[in-house]
């Protein structure tokens, strides 16, 4: 094991572009998912859901907001269809982080970017593209290492919820659910922080707009479709105001 | 360790929708070449989607009328991006922050 600040040189410095390394480089995330997993279970067997289901919800949807948002829906007995354009829609986000990681892994077979894609999520897209701008190149095999660790601590964590059920305190309690925004503050800033220096007032700008979009969009659409629709108008604004 | 057909063909259902928009641009991008505007808008997309990300769990769309901050999670915010700002350390931040979260929810 190394220590944090090795861990961090790491992600820095090391052209090591290994399977091992992506596991490494994962590591990080794993607080958020293993936070958000069980409380995910202890949510989904609280919802009525077996362990079974909640395994395959896991397995087959593997998104933490589609998941709980399922349950949700769930409880207040929407239709079938409902839950599936919600979900769709809640994880439409996904769209937008595929394209923008798709493009450094042309090189590899078509199989292997189906598989990139497949287990792609917030977290990992986090990570990635950090790594990209530190980097210049993403590598298939780091980006598996990256991925299949997530998916395993995922899919256990869940699952473990899922048997702790009620007997697991609220995990709010403890903050863990503010595991997953911290990692997002920490890619945000590690993104800002690779952006050259007559650049970094530009991105200013851009979140300025950004949280002002989002304001005045939370008024009218869900939180989940706020992001997505923020998001298209500011990179278009980005490419506008871009000298 | 129970589960009915219609649960399991609702899974599948969104499990597919949940699946397409994540592999589409891989297949895509594979035949097709980006047009520089294109890679241009999709440069910011990181900082847009992250940033997006945060505010929405910064604001309070349900407990009024008018969107408010989420107090306790902007008084856990601001700490955590200075830890951000200074370490440029993700587990460090990640750490930090919950522990913040907590003695913030034990204090309000």
């Amino acid at each position: 094991m190394t220590s944090t600040t090795d861990f961090q040189k790491d992600i820095v410095n090391t052209p090591d572009d290994s399977f091992l390394q992506g596991v490494k480089d994962c590591i990080p995330t794993l607080l958020g998912y293993i936070s958000i997993g069980l409380a995910f279970g202890v949510v989904g067997s609280a919802s009525g859901l077996s362990v079974l289901e909640i395994a395959l919800l896991t397995i087959l949807i593997y998104a933490g907001s589609a998941q709980f948002i399922f349950c949700a829906l769930l409880l207040t007995n929407s239709p079938a269809s409902a839950i599936i354009v919600t979900i769709f829609v809640v994880n439409l986000r996904h769209l937008l982080m595929s394209l923008t990681i798709a493009p450094h892994f042309t090189r590899y077979s078509m199989l292997r970017n189906v598989g990139f894609g497949t287990l792609l999520t917030d977290e990992t897209f986090g990570v990635a593209v950090t790594k990209q701008m530190q980097t210049g190149k993403l590598h298939g095999k780091w980006m598996d290492g990256l991925n299949i660790t997530a998916y395993s601590f995922w899919i256990l964590s869940c699952v473990t919820g899922a048997y702790l059920g009620q007997w697991v305190a609220t995990p709010e309690k403890w903050g863990l659910d503010f595991a997953l925004i911290a990692m997002f503050v920490a890619l945000l800033v590690l993104q800002l922080s690779s952006i050259g220096k007559n650049k970094i007032m530009h991105y200013l700008m851009l979140i300025g707009y950004m949280v002002v979009i989002m304001y005045g969009l939370s008024y009218i659409v869900p939180s989940h479709v706020a992001v997505l629709l923020s998001t298209v108008i500011v990179a278009t604004i980005g490419v506008v105001t871009d000298k | 360790m129970t589960t009915s057909a219609t649960m399991v063909w609702l899974i599948i259902g969104c499990a597919l929708v949940t699946w397409l928009p994540r592999i589409i641009p891989f297949i895509f991008v594979r035949n097709v070449k980006l047009p520089e505007v294109v890679l241009k808008w999709l440069s910011f997309i990181p900082v847009c989607i992250l940033s997006a990300l945060v505010i929405e769990n910064l604001l309070d769309t349900e407990s009024g009328k008018i969107v408010s901050l989420d107090w306790p999670v902007f008084i856990t915010f601001v700490p955590t991006l200075i830890i951000a700002l200074v370490t440029k350390s993700l587990s460090i931040t990640v750490v930090a922050g919950v522990i913040i979260m907590a003695a913030v929810r034990f204090f309000m």
